[in-house]
């Protein structure tokens, strides 16, 4: 005999909720009243945020950087260009100063690939001994490249220098390059090899700088905590973009006192080290700066996605709630609560 | 393998010869034994050695699985985004999966097998008994039968414990038959009916090689005696025992084994269940030709909008994303090519590996439902429904054609004696009254009372004129036993069981065969005895029996009971007509009636009759002819006494039942056996005829039996023809179940009319007729066959099922002679009935009454094609809108096949994400309660006709999943337009835009299964946010840990990193809210536009692609607001 348990015979008590205009109506209202305002909420933040962009590829004939256009890795001296600009408004709070590659295809399957994590790791087999994927940038001249790979071959290696300029002095303003990488990717996922010593020089030992670096990983940094595989442009680099045209942080730059802005209102210079081409593939390079609200950098599509969401909601309510009402009255027995 | 060998074609032609026990003949020392198979039955498919790789085979030569098993070979052969793991998983999954589940069917039929295989038999080896098991029988080997056993193998047989040399068997588990057959013994065998005798035997047997016909059979048998001749006997089918059937009536008999396990008879007519397949699958099919193409397309864009951009050099080859020195030599055909493998390789989620997984799932697990449910368990036999197979559930909720049995299934088979008429003369008990007639008179009420003398006669004819045997109360054989008596009643017919109890009633008693003298005990409390001289037995052609009896004082007497028109042309005739008003107003009203006669033998005519019938069974060829031309002068000039008539009770609810089904939408056919004016009057008692319909009727009555009467036919079938189709004005066309609307029609055929029907004798225009009845039985409402053989309700079934637009056919019914058209329907019930296993063997679906069909269909059928469906619809969108962001993506990384997800999210989507929930609902969700589906049948058209499962759900659905896929996409693509998403400036990746959109995919699907759900158990809850649960968690641990085994740690930190950034968390919830909206608004709109169409005062749920009830069905106003009141219905 079968048993009378409630699952067997399919009576578990159970909640049947039905899907009512009675009951869905008062919803679209409700979202409609949060959406709307978490929308203009954050539209006013995001247009509260100062961002001023760059395109210093050179491409116009006018620019400064036009002769820099056609550079190579190894041309020496590097070509340096000096483009001036005017902030219109001061900006108030900490600056992130980024740059940003058009066209730039970094989630390409052959280059997201073409790294070797482990190597990346500190593991020390891996490093004199990388992996298939990072082919054709695994060897060069018969010794391992550290870090090998098309990701780390093609390292972002224009120097941005940013001066203000008041009255004809031109005073630096100062970068700040640690902090603008992922914590775990700086503590955890990025270490330099383990031997004895500190000597980055030793401990890579064995292997050959990446083709297109002008200078070895174990010198990319003067100061330890921020050299070979830990330096943080490299770690900021490696995080490959999710669309070809994208940013990354470059550097901070820090509100001094509480007094003065960030960066005031006024003229300023960048000073840029040319070394990167991307004109070969028709990219385009930037500098922006930019300071970040709670939500990050400027951004109008959540904004204006969540007032025009809480818009059509609240607005479909209105009609529905007509329409429900004009036939809801006319037949009441159907309204009878159940 | 061994059984292949054993059936081989080459091996039917010429004669086998069979050495009797084994012991060879001085002559025959040259002949080489034959070898022959064992007596094994296999029915299951594997063995132990050969499972692995005949399934492996059998499962890869599905589609599905094949397709899998390419794509898995691509990826391990050809370089491609994704690695072979994750499609390799779920297939190994699957391919498990199923593995066990038929594995462990099979390990049911090899227990099946054995049950048969290991009974034990005995064998007469050295003049001694020996047990054996079954399989063990040889060919060649005598065996022993007893009474009630079941012949283990074919065998001939040789000796008999009655005197004549016969035995009875009754071959229902074969044929269906269930009266007795007579089988003879081998002439010159008969007295060896010792084990020492029958050991002293040599003989041999020449036959012919086994063949399926049940009928027929060939050979013969030389008897070796010392210092004599051999002789030659020629065997036949009377001759031959069937494995199958079983020895009734007789103590034991001995036979010598010819045919054995996979070559007897029985295993040569063994139908082996084909594969029915639903037409859910049907769609799954058709469906996934469609997504294969959206594959196919999807990769070929690809492909080709990858070598238009790289035809850019700058594109091609950038400085800082060189080729490896492989990809520059591979030539650019064989890359084009890989590359197109590689994006389908990408994109083969769409097709979804795991569907078929969770589909076995549920159909396995679902079923369980049904043979639980105390609703359809059954106090009296002690049993529930049982479920055979489990793929059919979803075919349950789709029935069109409900074809039914009558007796047994619609009836209860349990006979009641209801009343008599002596000479005119009704008799009835009255239960209910308890009068002043003493006991021994028996409780009767008179209309009229016919002479003591003929009312005697007619009592004793009762008792005489039976086959009925006595058995002490202990040993049942499924039949009826009897509270007051220690004695029970047995014969092959309920019938005669009826009767006699009937005449027990009124006061004589049947108190058993004892030495060929039956004892009857009479109302005065007297034993009479009365020796049984000759028993002529009933056969379906005479449709009577007769029985001539010695009285004490020397009289024969001759008693025949039979049906009325095998009697009434055997009688005086003016008898004839006070009876027959009785018997056709008794056939009215549903009872079965006989006739019973009666004549007095003179010593003389007596002599004669013996000395014939004598003959007649000795004879060895044309016996049965010879017979029934005995039978036919001996039952004769007989005096009519009077007419019985005996219900065969409906069982309780089959009314409602019917009525249910038709409500339902649905086609009752019944077809019986039976004849037509019992059948007719069943069908109005349970009211498959109602008052108002009008039957239209092609049987031999209508039709004639006249040489003409195919002409006859011909022009009755295009008047009803005009009638029905022509006449009347065309209605809206297309709707298929509209016949509710105007005058209902009820079709009658008999069997020989529908034999004339389907096999005409001339050629010409048959096809027209048979397309102009088939015209007719669709336009009516119910339909009646009766006097069907039982090949012939499987060529009704047939034919219904292969009409246009094949409607989904049901076929119900409890005894043997159902089983061809349960095995022919869509699907197959069988009730758990009295007439034996054999249906319910062979059924898809077993239930103990008819009554339990209306809660199998309108609710367990409903629910679970509501369930698959659904199934099926979520799966497609859920991976459409899987892939199509992986899709989309191709267009930003320059198709270079990137995908968007890690390869865990690839792999776990569909194994672990996603579903659990969808397992739940399929198995959980009542969408309307079960009271309500079964108490309005109504609702069950609204998922007729594959509703759920036509092209436009599916596009609905699809568009949906394509909706959603964009909103993901865009929505996330928007959102990076600015890649620093925290608040400290930090920049997200790839992957990161990737993990957010399968953050929204993940939650979004859970939550539309969440809106669909409409029935939440705590399961549900349970899975439903477990599974998010679980995907947070997931990720959280996935990215949590440097994972040695990992060549890259893409994923490490990323999810965390994502769920610290604000936007991302708003993000996530708008772009969930989006993608649900238009679903949550259409359903608010169809809800409002119901409401405003609706009369009754019921909310149903509405599932988006639902049937609107006014499709096919007109008559709305009316039969809701009937309903309405009926059943008031209260959801939620």
């Amino acid at each position: 005999k079968p048993d009378n348990t409630a699952f067997k015979q399919q009576r578990l008590p159970a909640w049947q909720p039905i899907l009512t205009a009675g009951t869905v109506l008062p919803a679209f209202f409700v979202i409609g009243l949060i959406f709307i305002p978490i929308g203009i909420g954050i539209f006013v933040t995001s247009n509260n945020i100062r961002e001023y962009e760059i395109d210093y590829t050179g491409t116009d004939p006018s620019s400064p950087c036009n002769k820099c256009l056609n550079v190579s890795w190894d041309s020496t001296p590097p070509c340096t260009c000096t483009i001036n600009f005017t902030l219109e408004h001061s900006f108030e709070s900490n600056v992130f100063m980024y740059y940003g590659l058009s066209n730039f295809y970094q989630n390409h399957r052959r280059y997201v690939k073409s790294r070797d994590d482990s190597q990346l790791n500190g593991d020390n087999s891996s490093l004199l001994n990388p992996s298939k994927e990072c082919e054709p940038y695994r060897t060069n001249e018969d010794k391992p490249i550290a870090p090998c790979g098309a990701i780390a071959n093609s390292m972002f290696n224009d120097t941005l220098e940013l001066y203000r300029i008041d009255n004809d002095t031109r005073t630096p303003i100062t970068l700040i390059k640690k902090g603008i990488a992922w914590w775990t990717d700086k503590n955890v996922k990025f270490r330099n090899p383990t031997g004895d010593g500190n000597n980055l020089t030793a401990l890579f030992q064995g292997t050959t700088k990446p083709v297109n670096w002008p200078k070895p990983v174990y010198m990319l940094d003067s100061e330890l905590d921020n050299n070979g595989f830990i330096n943080e442009d490299f770690i900021v680099w490696m995080r490959t973009a999710a669309l070809p045209t994208f940013r990354k942080l470059y550097r901070l730059i820090e509100r001094k006192n509480n007094l003065q802005p960030t960066l005031q209102a006024g003229k300023y210079s960048l000073e840029i080290t040319y070394n990167y081409p991307v004109y070969s593939f028709d990219g385009r390079k930037r500098m922006i700066l930019s300071t970040i609200s709670w939500m990050g950098g400027k951004n109008p599509f959540l904004g204006i996605a969540y007032i025009t969401v809480g818009s059509i909601c609240f607005f479909l309510g209105v009609v529905l709630l007509i329409i429900h009402h004009k036939y809801g009255n006319r037949n009441t027995s159907a309204d009878i609560p159940n | 393998m061994w059984s292949a060998w054993c059936a081989g074609e080459e091996k039917r032609v010429g004669t086998r010869t069979v050495v009797v026990g084994h012991r060879t003949v001085s002559e025959t020392d040259a002949y080489v034994a034959q070898k022959f198979c064992d007596n094994r039955i296999v029915s299951s498919k594997y063995t132990i050695w050969n499972f692995l790789p005949k399934n492996l085979f059998e499962q890869f030569r599905r589609i599905a699985n094949f397709y899998f098993l390419i794509i898995f070979l691509v990826q391990v052969i050809v370089d491609t985004p994704t690695s072979p793991i994750t499609s390799g998983l779920p297939l190994f999954f699957v391919i498990t999966v199923t593995a066990i589940k038929q594995g462990y069917e099979d390990w049911l039929r090899h227990r099946a097998d054995n049950e048969v295989n290991k009974s034990t038999v005995f064998i007469v080896e050295n003049a001694k008994q020996v047990q054996k098991e079954s399989e063990k029988i040889k060919v060649g080997d005598i065996v022993e039968v007893k009474a009630d056993e079941t012949f283990p193998c074919d065998l001939i047989f040789l000796a008999s414990s009655s005197v004549d040399g016969t035995c009875y068997v009754t071959t229902a588990s074969l044929d269906g038959e269930s009266n007795f057959k007579t089988h003879y013994a081998v002439r010159d065998t008969t007295v060896l009916c010792t084990d020492e005798a029958i050991d002293a035997l040599t003989a041999t047997i020449e036959c012919e090689q086994p063949q399926p016909d049940l009928y027929k059979f060939v050979g013969r048998i030389i008897i070796y005696r010392s210092n004599q001749e051999p002789i030659a006997r020629s065997l036949g089918p009377e001759n031959l025992l069937l494995k199958g059937a079983t020895l009734k009536n007789t103590k034991k008999i001995y036979g010598v084994a010819v045919y054995t396990g996979m070559e007897t008879k029985m295993a040569l007519n063994y139908q082996g269940k084909s594969q029915k397949r639903s037409a859910v699958e049907k769609s799954i099919n058709a469906f996934l030709i469609v997504y294969l193409c959206i594959l196919l397309s999807k990769a070929t864009v690809c492909t080709t909008l990858k070598y238009v951009w790289q035809s850019n050099p700058r594109n091609d080859e950038p400085w800082y994303n060189e080729k490896t020195k492989k990809e520059r030599e591979t030539f650019k055909v064989l890359r084009m090519f890989t590359d197109f493998l590689s994006f389908m390789v990408l994109f083969n989620f769409i097709i979804p590996v795991s569907m078929y997984v969770t589909v076995e799932m549920q159909k396995f697990l679902g079923s369980f439902f049904i043979s639980w449910d105390k609703e359809m368990y059954d106090e009296e036999i002690k049993e529930g429904a049982l479920v055979n197979t489990s793929d059919l559930n979803e075919e349950l909720g789709q029935v069109e054609f409900v074809f039914t049995d009558k007796t047994g299934t619609l009836t209860e088979n349990s006979m009641e004696f209801i009343e008599c008429c002596i000479d005119g003369h009704k008799y009835k008990d009255c239960i209910s009254e308890v009068d002043g007639f003493s006991q021994t008179d028996g409780p009767l009420k008179y209309y009229g009372k016919a002479e003591k003398s003929r009312e005697e006669l007619f009592l004793r004819a009762l008792c005489l004129c039976h086959t009925v045997q006595i058995k002490e109360a202990d040993q049942v054989d499924g039949l009826i036993g009897h509270p007051e008596c220690k004695h029970t009643y047995i014969s092959s017919s309920p019938d005669e069981i009826a009767l006699v109890k009937g005449a027990e009633k009124y006061g004589f008693t049947f108190l058993g065969l004892e030495n060929d003298f039956m004892k009857i005990r009479n109302q005065k409390n007297e034993t009479e005895m009365y020796q049984l001289l000759h028993i002529l037995n009933f056969d379906p052609v005479r449709r009577r029996m007769s029985v001539i009896v010695r009285t004490i004082t020397g009289k024969l007497l001759l008693f025949c009971k039979g049906a009325d028109s095998s009697i009434f042309p055997r009688v005086q005739q003016e008898e004839i007509q006070q009876t027959k008003v009785h018997v056709d107003r008794n056939a009215m009203d549903g009872y079965r009636t006989l006739c019973v006669a009666f004549k007095e033998l003179t010593q003389k005519e007596y002599d004669k009759i013996d000395r014939q019938l004598n003959e007649a069974k000795m004879a060895l060829q044309d016996r049965e002819e010879k017979m029934a031309k005995v039978f036919e002068d001996t039952e004769a000039d007989m005096h009519l006494i009077g007419a019985t008539a005996v219900e065969d009770r409906l069982q309780e609810q089959s009314a409602e039942t019917i009525e249910a089904l038709h409500a339902a939408g649905m086609k009752v056919w019944v077809l019986t056996g039976d004849k037509m004016e019992t059948a007719k009057s069943t069908c109005y008692a349970c009211r498959l005829f109602q008052t108002s319909t009008e039957l239209l009727e092609l049987t031999v009555k209508t039709v004639g039996e006249s040489e003409r009467k195919e002409d006859r036919l011909h022009e009755l079938l295009l008047e009803y023809h005009k009638k029905l189709i022509q006449d009347v004005p065309k209605h809206r066309s297309g709707l298929k179940r509209s016949w509710t609307l105007s005058q209902d029609y009820g079709l009658i055929i008999d069997g020989s009319t529908l034999s004339l029907i389907l096999n005409p004798s001339q050629d010409s225009s048959s096809s027209n007729y048979k397309n102009i009845f088939l015209q007719i039985c669709l336009k009516c409402t119910a339909v009646l066959c009766c006097r069907m053989a039982p090949l012939q309700k499987a060529q009704i079934v047939r034919m219904v099922k292969n009409t246009k637009g094949s409607p989904i056919t049901l076929s119900i019914g409890d005894g043997a002679n159902d089983v061809s058209m349960i095995l022919e329907a869509h699907v197959g019930i069988g009730i758990k009935g009295k007439e034996g296993r054999q249906a319910a063997r062979n059924s898809d679906y077993a239930v103990p009454k008819f009554k339990h069909l209306r809660k199998l269909l309108l609710a367990h059928g409903h629910l679970y094609y509501v369930r698959i469906a659904h199934l099926v619809q979520y799966f497609f969108y859920k991976n459409l809108c899987f892939i199509l962001p992986q899709f989309l993506y191709q267009f930003f990384c320059g198709f270079s096949q990137q995908p968007l997800y890690d390869a865990a999210y690839l792999t776990m989507y569909n194994i672990c994400f996603t579903s659990l929930p969808i397992l739940a609902y399929s198995l959980l969700e009542q969408h309307i309660n079960i009271d309500t589906l079964t108490s309005d049948p109504q609702l069950y058209m609204k998922v007729s006709d594959n509703a759920m499962l036509q092209w436009r759900p599916f596009l609905y659905w699809t568009f949906l999943g394509a909706f959603e896929g964009l909103v993901f996409f865009f929505g996330v693509y928007f959102l990076f337009q600015n890649s620093s998403l925290e608040d400290n400036g930090k920049v997200f990746g790839n992957w990161t835009f990737g993990t957010i959109v399968f953050t929204v995919l993940v939650f979004t699907v859970t939550l539309k299964l969440a809106l669909d759900t409409r029935f939440w158990t705590w399961m549900n809850h349970f899975v439903i946010w477990g599974s998010l649960a679980f995907y947070v968690f997931f990720s959280f641990f996935w990215g949590g840990v440097i994972w040695p085994f990992l060549k890259q740690q893409r994923m490490y930190f990323v999810f965390a990193h994502m769920l610290t950034s604000v936007s991302t968390w708003l993000a996530i919830i708008l772009l969930i809210f989006i993608s649900l909206f238009p679903e949550i608004l259409l359903i608010v709109l169809k809800n409002i536009k119901e409401k405003n169409h609706q009369t009754g005062p019921f909310d149903l749920p509405m599932l988006v692609s639902y049937k609107r009830i006014e499709n096919g069905y007109v008559k709305t106003e009316d039969a809701v607001t009937n309903s309405a009141e009926r059943y008031p219905l209260r959801i939620l």
